[in-house]
C-alpha cells in the first residue's frame, strides 16, 4: 500500500513537473498579455526535436542539447513574436485563436516534413538509465533526474520572478498594465522577453519530457488540452497556481492510471470539472 | 468469295476462342498503414508482396497483376471503409488485401461482404474478422493462436503461477488476453491485475507497468501492436526493474517483433514469446527469404512477421489469378483458397476449408544473441494450430 502511493507520487511528480515547465510560460503570457496562444505546445514539441537532433544527428553531449534547445526555441519565438504575435495584442480572440492555431498546422507539417511521422526519443545517455537507489527504495533514474532539474528551474523561475526588479516588472504589468506603462515600464520589451523566457521553458520541458508524452508531430495539438487545463485551474498569470494544477492533475492522471486503467484519461477531466466549478477563476486569480 | 469469307469467319471463331488464353489484368486493392506514426508496419508488409511479386513474375500464368495502393493512415476504420468503398466502386478492383489493424478489418468486411469482393487479409489478427464475410480468408494470424498455447505453457513448463496481462485496449488486445487468460487459469494460473493501455496513442507505460511491479506477479504478459509500442514496453520493463524484481516479461511475438528487436538495447535477451514467424528461422524456404530481402533492401534490414504475411498473401493471390485463369470472382477464388497450401518461409502453412482462417506452425521462442544482434530462436514448435478461438466456439 505504501509502496504503491509512493510510486504514484514518484511518477505523479515527474509528469507533474513537465506539465508545469511546459505550461507555466503559457500561464505568464496569458496572464500578461492576455494572449490566446494555442501555439505554446508547439515551442515544447520543437524543443524536444530539437534536442533530438543536437543529441543523436550532432552528437552534443546530452547535458548540453537540453538547454541549447531552450535557447534555439527561444530565439525562434522573439521572431515570431516580433513578426506576427505582435501586431494582435489588443485584437479580439477570434482572431488570437485563428493565427495560433493555424501556427499549430505549419509546425505539424514543418515537423513531420524535417523528423518524420514516427514516434522520435531523446537518446538518453548511459549514466540516466536503469535505476537509481534512494536508500528506501529504487526509482528510474531519468525521472529522478527530471524531477531534480525541474526542481532548480522551479527555483530559479520563483527567484527571478518574486525578488528581481524584471520579475517585479513582469509581475506589475500582470496586475495592471496601464499603470506600469505609466510608470515607465517599457512593456512592449517585456512582452518579447517573458515570450520567450516562457517559450524557451516549454522547450526545455519538450526535450526532458519525450519519455513521459512522447514526440510525433501531433505533439502540439494532443497535448494542448493539458497545457490549458494547467492555466485554467492554475489561474492566469500565477505561477503558484500553475504548480499547484500541474502537481494536482500529475498525481490523478497517474493514480487513475495505477489502480483503474480501464477508465483512461476519465479522471483527469473529472477532477478539472470539480475544481472549475469550485474556483471557476482558478486557484490563484489575479 | 466464299473461301475468303469462311477465312475470315474463322479468323474471327479463333480470335474469340484465344480469347481465353488472352493475358488478363487482375486488380488488387491494398490498404495499408503507408503514412503515419505506424507506416512502418505496412512498409514491411508491403515490402513483402511487392518481393514475392518480382521473384516470381511468372507464377500467375502469364497474367498482370495491378496493384493499387491506398494508405489508411493508422487503425481508422472510417478511413478503412471509405477506401474499400473507392477502390470497389471506382477502382473496380477484383481483390481488397493488406489491413494491419483489426478494427479496420472489421470495417472493411462489411463493404466486401455486400460487395462480393474477395479480402485477403495480410495481418489483422482478431479472431472473428474471417466470421464477418463469407468471402474473407486469412493468411496472418490469429490472436489465440500464440496466446492460448503460451497461456498453457507459462503455467506447464515455465512453473509461472500469478501473471499479470496488459494490452493495447481494442479488438485484437481484448482478444489476445482473453485466450491467454482462458488458458492460463485452465491450467490452474491467477491472473492478478487486468491492465488496458490506451489505444491507439503511445501511452508512457510507467504508471500502468509500475502498478504491476507492486503487484508482484511471477510474469507480466503484453499484448501491444509490434513496432514502436514493443521498444516502449521493453525500455519500461527494463527503466523499472522489473526484471531483478523476479518478473517475466512473455506474450506473443510482437514484444519481440525481428525488425525492432535492433532498437531494444540488452532488454529483451531471455524474453520468451510465442509467435508465428522468426526471421532466425532455421528452415531453407526461410534462409532463401531472408537472403532475398537483404539483397533486395539492404543489409541492415530484417524480415518480420509482417514481411513473410505480405509474402504469403502475394503467393495466396497468384495462386488464385493462375488456378482461375485471370478472371476472378468471389465464390470461385474462396475455393480456390480453401485448402490452400504453401512452403511459407515461416514453415508449412494452409488455409482451413471450413474456417478460411490459416493454420500454420506456432513457435515458443527465446531471445538469444546471435554475433552482434539478438534474435528470436526457435525453441519448440506446436505443429499446424487451428484457431483455438474457433474450435472452442464449434464446441459450444
Amino acid at each position: 500500500m505504501i509502496n504503491s502511493l509512493v510510486s504514484i507520487a514518484f511518477d505523479g511528480l515527474a509528469f507533474a513537473m513537465i506539465l508545469f515547465i511546459i505550461s507555466v510560460g503559457l500561464s505568464v503570457t496569458m496572464g500578461l498579455m492576455g494572449f490566446v496562444n494555442l501555439a505554446h505546445g508547439m515551442f515544447a514539441m520543437l524543443g524536444g526535436y530539437i534536442a533530438v537532433s543536437f543529441v543523436r544527428d550532432m552528437g552534443v553531449p546530452f547535458l548540453l542539447g537540453a538547454p541549447l534547445a531552450c535557447v534555439a526555441v527561444a530565439l525562434v519565438s522573439i521572431v515570431l513574436e516580433r513578426l506576427l504575435y505582435r501586431r494582435l495584442y489588443g485584437a479580439d480572440e477570434l482572431q488570437q485563436v485563428l493565427l495560433t492555431i493555424g501556427l499549430v498546422f505549419m509546425g505539424i507539417a514543418v515537423c513531420t516534413f524535417l523528423w518524420g511521422p514516427l514516434n522520435v526519443q531523446l537518446d538518453v545517455p548511459l549514466y540516466l538509465k536503469g535505476q537509481v537507489d534512494l536508500g528506501f527504495r529504487r526509482f528510474p533514474t531519468y525521472r529522478t533526474f527530471i524531477i531534480l532539474v525541474s526542481f532548480v528551474t522551479i527555483i530559479g523561475l520563483w527567484y527571478g520572478f518574486e525578488r528581481t526588479l524584471l520579475g517585479a516588472k513582469v509581475r506589475a504589468a500582470v496586475d495592471n498594465q496601464r499603470m506600469a506603462e505609466t510608470v515607465g515600464i517599457n512593456i512592449r520589451r517585456l512582452f518579447t522577453l517573458t515570450f520567450a523566457l516562457g517559450s524557451g521553458l516549454a522547450a526545455l520541458g519538450g526535450a526532458l519530457g519525450t519519455e513521459i508524452l512522447g514526440l510525433t508531430p501531433t505533439y502540439a495539438l494532443e497535448y494542448l488540452v493539458y497545457f490549458l487545463i494547467v492555466v485554467a485551474v492554475g489561474g492566469l498569470g500565477s505561477l503558484r497556481g500553475a504548480f499547484a494544477a500541474s502537481l494536482i492533475l500529475g498525481i490523478v492522471d497517474t493514480a487513475g492510471k495505477y489502480y483503474l486503467p480501464a477508465f483512461g484519461a476519465f479522471f483527469i477531466f473529472a477532477v478539472t470539472i470539480i475544481l472549475l466549478l469550485w474556483r471557476p477563476q482558478g486557484f490563484y486569480a489575479r | 468469295m466464299k473461301i475468303s469469307r469462311l477465312l475470315a469467319v474463322s479468323v474471327l471463331v479463333l480470335l474469340t476462342m484465344g480469347g481465353a488464353a488472352w493475358a488478363e489484368t487482375v486488380k488488387v486493392g491494398v490498404i495499408l498503414p503507408y503514412s503515419g506514426p505506424n507506416a512502418q508496419l505496412g512498409q514491411q508488409v508491403d515490402r513483402g508482396f511487392e518481393l514475392y511479386q518480382k521473384l516470381n513474375a511468372k507464377g500467375t500464368g502469364g497474367h498482370t497483376i495491378e496493384i493499387i495502393k491506398r494508405d489508411s493512415t493508422g487503425p481508422k476504420p472510417d478511413v478503412a471503409k471509405r477506401l474499400a468503398t473507392e477502390l470497389i466502386t471506382r477502382d473496380k478492383v477484383d481483390i481488397v488485401a493488406g489491413v494491419v489493424y483489426s478494427n479496420n478489418a472489421f470495417a472493411i468486411s462489411d463493404v466486401t461482404r455486400k460487395a462480393k469482393v474477395p479480402l485477403l487479409i495480410m495481418n489483422a489478427g482478431t479472431a472473428a474478422i474471417t466470421t464477418r464475410s463469407p468471402y474473407t480468408a486469412r493468411v496472418s494470424f490469429t490472436m489465440w493462436q500464440a496466446a492460448y498455447p503460451l497461456g498453457k505453457y507459462a503455467y506447464e513448463k515455465m512453473k509461472i503461477r500469478t501473471a499479470a496481462v496488459a494490452y493495447a485496449n481494442y479488438s485484437p488486445g481484448k482478444d489476445s488476453k482473453n485466450a491467454f487468460t482462458k488458458a492460463f487459469t485452465a491450467a490452474g494460473g491467477k491472473v492478478v491485475a487486468d491492465i488496458p493501455f490506451p489505444f491507439p496513442k503511445i501511452p508512457d507505460f510507467t504508471p500502468f507497468l509500475q502498478s504491476v511491479k507492486d503487484a508482484k506477479p511471477d510474469a507480466l504478459y503484453v499484448f501491444i501492436p509490434a513496432g514502436k509500442w514493443a521498444t516502449g514496453v521493453m525500455k519500461t520493463y527494463d527503466d523499472l526493474g522489473m526484471r531483478a524484481a523476479g518478473i517475466e516479461l512473455i506474450g506473443p511475438g510482437d514484444i519481440t517483433q525481428d525488425s525492432e528487436l535492433p532498437n531494444m538495447g540488452q532488454v529483451p535477451l531471455g524474453v520468451i514469446t510465442m509467435h508465428h514467424y522468426s526471421a532466425a528461422g532455421d528452415r531453407a524456404e526461410n534462409k532463401a527469404f531472408v537472403k532475398a530481402w537483404k539483397e533486395a533492401y539492404g543489409a541492415d534490414s530484417t524480415p518480420d512477421f509482417f514481411s513473410v504475411q505480405g509474402w504469403d498473401g502475394m503467393a495466396a493471390i497468384h495462386e488464385v489469378v493462375r488456378r482461375l485463369n485471370g478472371k476472378i470472382d468471389a465464390d470461385n477464388a474462396l475455393a480456390v483458397w480453401k485448402g490452400w497450401k504453401f512452403a511459407s518461409p515461416r514453415g508449412p502453412i494452409m488455409i482451413d476449408p471450413e474456417t478460411r482462417d490459416i493454420v500454420q506452425n506456432q513457435y515458443l521462442r527465446k531471445v538469444e544473441k546471435r554475433g552482434d544482434a539478438l534474435a528470436n530462436i526457435e525453441v519448440e514448435t506446436l505443429e499446424m494450430v487451428k484457431d483455438p478461438w474457433k474450435e472452442l466456439e464449434k464446441k459450444k
